[in-house]
């Protein structure tokens, strides 16, 4: 379903030049579609223009959610449907419910976080990701511009990632 | 690369501190006359669940000196009221103590770790460390002032056989206080103890402080190096000895009672209230204009330390809890039964777990309140006050068993501390560079970002 997209990628070998590109390039109104590097590069998230991730958020709920099912577990089990007493205590009484409502917590955000991470950034079984350039698992830094989403032509687009110290501008489509 | 730049500690603000204590002094003055003048009904009022606390604690001692001294049966030593004074004087003294070490073991941390972050904020815990002589001086003195009405087993009768207060258990423990000597005698083993830590703690205070001084006028790597070497034997001698403290100036006051958590419980409610009041102090230096060099993100960082060492408080507290809770072992639950089941101590136990845990774990929970200066201003206040609650939830009830209070005594002696404690390390940082000047790591932290 994503065949005929065509892109124009350029390569830079530095990282404070592809920085500086990002921000020119993004000021003159090129739409970026993703970079590409080696290693992670600081600021690149917010020359990208990035909003910061909700991740977070989801993780909090997903805590919330273990939280609660952990305890209405025990309370349910250990109160009402298997009541036993052990060491004299109540049949529910909250302080040896905590460690257990702490690991389901934990467990709960964290699964819901990474179930959340690879629905939110489309990651399933037998889809294999776009390599718009090998080398950008090796010493290459890689930005991909989306034709369709861009006003200026292909000419337009090349001469300005040069201008901004591409070493090489490819045209790739999948 | 880094201005001159030097904390100006204003007339304004000395006034400002000076009517602090005095404030605090009348408000302990009127406090004290209402404890001499009041005190007797409260002790009527409380009759009933004394009489409870007394069979408890009946079932739970082999000896019966502790019954004998429950308040029903007539004081042993000083007036209630004085009693109040030497408790109160006790728990703020620790207190502080503790906010003064962790100025040094802040920065030892920051040494060890290699951390560059925190290169432009290391004077204020420098700043704050200046308060451990004066701790160390009135620990010691405080000390021969409670001694007989806060530690139990300083009592030489204790120590007689056939006395009628001869206590099995601490005739046990006695070499871990009075070493060679006589039981009931001189602790000297228990002092040598309490001089030795504060020795050691201003020793290495002064080292690490001249190599950090030395550094701003000469610069090199060289004075980061033997930092980290201070820092790293420091730490090493910090693990035992803030644990140690903690059984001798805290736990003893229950002498019976026995916590293998209790060293790391003192160390955690130390370690989190100073890092809010390390926190709070940068908050307020930017505030008014210092620190430009700190951004944002330095602050996040102080943030998530408030805010991560609050949960380890609880984790803590919930350790030592919920251990003694399971167990159900009566010479280990006494601890817990006192303190909440009485009037003056149990909304106290719980206020604790609410301004140490709820409150900051609620209030810091998203990256943009940790980010911003306003509600960290909020938050630390609540956090160190919580923490005065909580040393006053540790030394009070076992000091005063059932005849302890709150009220303008104990508040107008803890704003006398804060004021004299303020005093002292604002005096000692407008001697001080406000920023190291050649600090190997500050460029990284001057492009902190997160």
């Amino acid at each position: 379903m994503e065949s005929n997209k065509n892109f124009i990628v350029g390569i830079f070998e530095d990282e404070d030049v592809l920085l500086h590109a990002v921000e020119h390039t993004r000021e003159k109104g090129l739409k970026i579609h993703e970079v590409y590097s080696p290693f992670p590069v600081h600021g690149l998230d917010e020359a990208l223009g990035y909003k910061r991730s909700r991740l977070p958020i989801a993780a909090f709920l997903f805590g919330m959610t273990g939280t609660s099912l952990a305890l209405l577990m025990q309370i349910w089990m250990l109160g009402y449907d298997w009541p036993m007493i052990i060491g004299g205590k109540n049949h529910a009484s909250l302080p040896p419910f905590i460690p257990v409502t702490f690991e389901m917590t934990v467990l709960l955000a964290a699964f819901g976080m990474v179930g959340t991470f690879f629905i939110a950034s489309d990651m399933k079984p037998y889809k294999w990701p776009r390599q718009f350039d090998l080398r950008s698992t090796d010493d290459k830094h890689v930005v991909a511009v989306d034709l369709a989403a861009n006003k200026m032509s292909k000419e337009e687009i090349s001469a300005l990632l040069k201008s901004q110290g591409a070493s090489e501008v490819n045209e790739k489509n999948f | 690369m880094i201005a001159d730049e030097k904390y100006i500690f204003k007339p304004q603000t000395k006034q400002k501190l000076i009517i602090l204590i005095v404030v605090g002094l009348l408000l302990f003055a009127i406090g004290v006359f209402m404890a001499q003048n009041g005190g007797h009904h409260e002790a009527a009022e409380k009759h009933a669940s004394t009489e409870i606390a007394k069979e408890l604690l009946a079932s739970t001692e082999p000896a019966q000196h502790d019954v004998a001294h429950t308040p029903a049966e007539g004081h042993h030593g000083s007036p209630i009221w004085l009693k109040r004074i030497y408790t109160s004087l006790w728990q703020n003294n620790i207190f502080f103590a503790g906010i003064g070490i962790i100025g040094l073991f802040f920065i030892a941390i920051q040494y060890a770790a290699q951390a560059g972050w925190s290169a432009p904020i290391k004077r204020i815990p420098l700043a704050i460390g200046h308060w451990i002589p004066v701790a160390g001086v009135l620990t010691v003195i405080l000390w021969f002032l409670v001694k007989g009405d806060i530690f139990h087993w300083t009592d030489a009768s204790l120590y007689t056989k056939g006395s009628e207060h001869y206590d099995k258990i601490l005739v046990g423990k006695r070499a871990y206080f009075f070493g060679p000597f006589n039981e009931g005698s001189f602790p000297i083993f228990y002092l040598v103890r309490m001089v030795l830590f504060f020795g050691l703690w201003f020793m290495f205070f002064n080292w690490i402080k001249k190599q950090m001084l030395a550094e701003d006028i000469n610069g090199g790597t060289s004075y980061w190096l033997a930092s980290r070497k201070l820092s790293a034997y420091f730490l090493v001698i910090f693990a035992v000895s803030s644990s140690v403290a903690a059984w001798d100036w805290v736990m003893s006051i229950d002498p019976h009672w026995f916590s293998t958590m209790f060293g790391w419980y003192v160390f955690a409610s130390w370690w989190v209230t100073g890092l809010a009041t390390i926190t709070l102090i940068v908050a307020n230096l930017k505030g008014a204009g210092y620190l430009k060099v700190v951004t944002q993100n330095h602050i996040h960082d102080l943030g998530k330390f408030v805010f991560a060492f609050s949960i380890f408080w609880t984790y803590i507290w919930f350790c030592q809890f919920m251990l003694i809770y399971y167990a159900n072992l009566p010479e280990e639950t006494v601890y817990f039964i006192q303190r909440m089941r009485n009037a003056p101590y149990s909304w106290i136990f719980y206020l604790n777990i609410f301004l140490n845990f709820v409150l900051p774990f609620l209030l810091l929970m998203t990256r943009d309140a940790k980010r911003q200066v306003s509600m960290l201003k909020v938050v630390c206040p609540i956090v160190i006050v919580g923490h005065w609650f909580d040393f006053y939830n540790m030394i009070t009830p076992g000091a005063m068993k059932m005849e302890g209070g709150i009220g303008l005594l104990e508040i107008g002696l803890g704003l006398v501390f804060a004021g004299a404690f303020l005093f002292v390390i604002l005096q000692a940082l407008s001697k001080l560079q406000l920023v190291a000047k050649n600090h190997p790591f500050m460029q990284e932290s001057l492009n902190h970002h997160i």
